[in-house]
């Protein structure tokens, strides 16, 4: 070697090492900076019971708190409102490209393209386990649409910009709230609803509230998915409007008081999160495709993981348990251990569904039975239910890819149909261990095509399940409004969905613990082809191990039993 | 009972110190780090046993978590123990000891079988340059070059898997990782019990265990031997 090559590969190796110690420097400085400053986002004591006030400290979203603008000052928005459109006049007046971006979002259009398996899914198309389909009972679905008066599924939603509904996301939930029954629009005269005087919506105060959206916003209709709050997802329940740091430790208050956008952080009226495709083990990837050191993933932006602030070496210092730890985070999901049992609010979620038991009457008409925690455990418009609370998660391998079964697919009844099927296994290096819950259904199918059936429940025509409690008809009538094939012979099935838990994540002291899963029995009893240290045994080299203990103690007792007989001989 | 480094009948040490004079003496055949090293592996392997066997799911007196602390730490304790034992070995001349033999193993064997039951003498007099018997020797080396590294080998394997899985797990090659561990470590706990066992088979009961506490064991010397031992290391003779 010449000494020219000599200096560059001291120089080489100069690099690297200097390369080495910055990366560890910044690896270890990283650590603790997560986000930005608490300065103006973590509220005071005294601000946390005054929670309804509209100068109480606003969560932490995606973006950076600090506000330019106070809404409230804006003369365009001191007029006296007559409908939720003339507020979203207003709006759009300055945030021009807003109706644009909301019209180009799964929360406008209620259709999901998901590109691993060529589906077209949203609420649009998708038949579920619970409520079943939107298609035919529209004014009481569509109260969840982000927008006006979308009555038609068959139909795109209404293309007018100011058929977008601002205030749902962004107005201060006390002033705002959409009519069950009104295909989104709220009400400015006092209405009853269920024989109950509903919230009357001021549009007014409304439009001067606006924010970035807080968790009330989007629970107003995330937490009542299913019909109900709690009822769908089981890890989102209004319990999370206001939780302690056991339940929720980046929504509580005086834990992260995140918003929902502080995970879903998108731009433009886009959120990341979709469980119709999901990313069950993000990593940070470079152009390549090569895995990138863990703290890269703090850069991965548009990913609603854990790991996008945490990595995938969230356990942090040097110590044997926090790399004992981290060694878990490419086979478990992080919820796995942090998020012990869902529906820990006090907020109960249906596990089980019957609709077969739907439309007896008493005294020809509808009741409702509740069990002895004051659940629903029957009704006339819905059947049997179950509903639990602090449920500990079903366990799964997951590789984020989910099959839905729809109309089209013809299903194998011999055995409970899985809605939407999780795809992953062992072998599967996007794979990881996953909580769930897992929904129990029975819900109609054409008895001969053997293919899932729309229901019509709602509605004031004579089909309509919830007017006339006749499933022949409330069938029919959602088949011939979607214009699909029918025998018309129906009958009930056993069906299952898989719904991942994400949220409710306890403090690290409430986590699931080691002997939990590596016990024979534990959670993880049923996962395969993994061997978990405490739960699996490898039986041939076991019988053998303990034979040759058994053995080894039998050869020595034989040749005491012979010492001691000996003895005396020996002596003499 | 017999002992192995003493002659057993009065009439055949009678016989021996006929042809050349025998002299019995305590000698220190044990030094203090030997002991040492004993005793703290001792220790770390049912402290190994304990927790690991609690790992593995066989019983549960301690939470896994804890077990698997304790599991990783006193692996590391060990084989940091063993490495410099290793060295300790080497630079010592100690070594010598622990070469296995082929000679004289097969009539250790049948002593241990039949001799001592007879009550005859042990065949094998141990001496200055060669402390253990061939079944010793033989049972020691594999357990230090066979067993031990098989154990930590796997052992480190296992404790670092995610260093070596990628990014699917590689569950299959992990499942081999844990059957290697668990052979040898059923191996150890045979030995351990074996082991306990031929301590017992001394003079008295605890005759070997206290020369393992105190280092000290009755030998029987040449003149030569003894007047090296005086003159050179006197620390090391009673």
């Amino acid at each position: 070697m010449t000494d020219h090559a000599a200096f560059r590969g001291l120089g080489i190796a100069f690099r690297h090492l200097s390369a080495a110690i910055l990366l560890t420097a910044l690896a270890s400085i990283s650590g603790p900076v997560i986000g930005w400053s608490n300065a103006n986002a973590s509220p005071t004591a005294a601000n946390k019971t005054e929670s309804t006030n509209q100068s109480a400290e606003k969560q932490i979203t995606g973006k950076k708190p600090g506000e330019t603008a106070d809404h409230s000052k804006f003369e365009i928005l001191q007029q006296d409102f007559k409908s939720g459109p003339e507020v979203t006049k207003a709006c759009l007046s300055c945030h021009t490209e807003a109706a644009t971006q909301v019209h180009d979002s799964i929360h406008w259009k209620w259709e999901y393209d998901n590109e691993k398996t060529g589906q077209k899914l949203g609420k649009r198309y998708v038949i579920n386990a619970f409520c079943g389909n939107v298609a035919s009972n529209e004014a009481r679905c569509t109260s969840c649409h982000a927008g006006y008066g979308w009555k038609d599924m068959r139909e795109n939603p209404p293309s007018a910009p100011e058929a977008v509904d601002c205030l749902v996301c962004h107005a201060d939930t006390q002033y705002y709230k959409k009519f069950p029954t009104k295909a989104g629009l709220p009400v400015t005269e006092p209405t009853m609803f269920g024989g109950k005087p509903f919230k009357v919506s001021n549009l007014i105060e409304a439009a001067q509230s606006v924010s970035l959206p807080q968790r009330d916003n989007c629970g107003s209709c995330h937490y009542y998915g299913g019909g109900g709050d709690g009822v769908k997802h089981g890890d989102i329940d209004s319990s999370l409007d206001n939780p302690s740091v056991d339940l929720d430790v980046h929504m509580a208050a005086d834990g992260g008081n995140m918003a929902c956008s502080a995970c879903h952080s998108g731009s433009g009226h886009v959120w990341p999160g979709s469980r119709y495709d999901m990313d069950a083990k993000p990593q940070a990837r470079d152009e390549e495709g090569k895995k990138l050191p863990s703290f890269a993933m703090r850069r991965m932006n548009e990913t609603a993981s854990c790991e996008s602030c945490h990595t995938d070496a969230p356990h942090q210092g040097k110590t044997l348990e926090a790399i004992k730890l981290n060694n878990h985070t490419d086979t478990v999901a992080c919820q796995t251990c942090h998020i012990p049992e869902f529906a820990r609010g006090g907020v109960a979620t249906k596990m089980l569904w019957d609709w077969s038991t739907a439309g007896k009457l008493k005294d020809g008409k509808p009741f409702a039975i509740k069990d002895d925690k004051g659940h629903p455990s029957y009704d006339s418009k819905k059947g049997d239910f179950i509903y639990e609370e602090n449920v500990q998660p079903t366990y799964s391998w997951f590789n984020g890819k989910v099959n839905y079964v729809t109309d089209e697919d013809r299903l194998d009844t011999t055995q409970p149909v899985v809605l939407n099927a999780l795809g992953g296994s062992a072998e599967d290096e996007n794979a990881r261990i996953w909580p769930f819950k897992l929904m129990h259904t029975k819900q109609p199918i054409d008895a001969e095509n053997k293919k899932l059936v729309y229901m019509h429940l709602f509605g004031k025509d004579a089909n309509a399940f919830w007017k006339n409690f006749d499933w022949a008809k409330a069938i029919q009538g959602g088949q011939d409004y979607m214009g699909k094939d029918y025998s018309g012979k129906f009958e009930f099935i056993e069906t299952r969905m898989w719904w991942p838990i994400t949220h409710m994540v306890a403090p690290a002291n409430k986590a699931v613990q080691c002997d939990e899963c590596h016990v024979k029995g534990g959670r993880l009893e049923n996962i395969e082809g993994v061997y978990i240290p405490g739960r699996d045994d490898l039986p041939l080299i076991s019988w053998l191990g303990y034979g040759l203990i058994i053995l080894t103690i039998l050869g020595v007792a034989i040749h005491t039993i012979f010492r001691f007989a000996t003895r005396k001989q020996r002596n003499h | 009972m017999t002992d192995i480094s003493s002659a057993s009948g009065p009439a055949a040490s009678k016989a021996k110190e006929a042809k050349s004079k025998v002299f019995h003496r305590k000698v220190k055949n044990y030094s203090r780090y030997e002991r040492f090293w004993h005793w703290s592996q001792a220790i770390l392997i049912f402290v190994l046993a304990f927790s690991g066997f609690t790992v593995h799911g066989t019983i549960r007196f301690i939470p896994f978590h804890s077990a698997v602390m304790m599991h990783d730490i006193a692996a590391f304790v060990l084989i940091f123990l063993w490495l410099f034992t290793a060295f300790w070995t080497f630079t010592t001349g100690q070594w010598r000891h622990f070469v296995p033999t082929n000679a004289g193993l097969w009539e250790v064997i049948m002593h241990y079988l039949v001799g001592m039951m007879r009550g005859q003498p042990h065949p094998y007099k141990r001496t200055l340059s060669r402390k253990q018997n061939p079944l010793q020797s033989f049972a020691y080396f594999s357990i230090m070059t066979l067993v031990g590294p098989l154990l930590w080998l796997s052992g480190l394997a296992y404790m670092f898997y995610s260093f070596w899985a990628g990014n699917s797990g590689n569950h299959e090659i992990f499942s081999l990782v844990v059957l290697l561990h668990l052979i040898g470590a059923f191996l150890m706990v045979a030995f351990v019990i074996g082991h306990i066992y031929m301590v017992t088979t001394g003079k008295t009961l605890i005759h070997y265990t206290k020369a393992m506490i105190t280092g000290f064991e009755d030998m029987e010397l040449t003149e030569a031997e003894v007047t090296y031992l005086e003159a050179h290391e006197p620390d090391r003779i009673k």
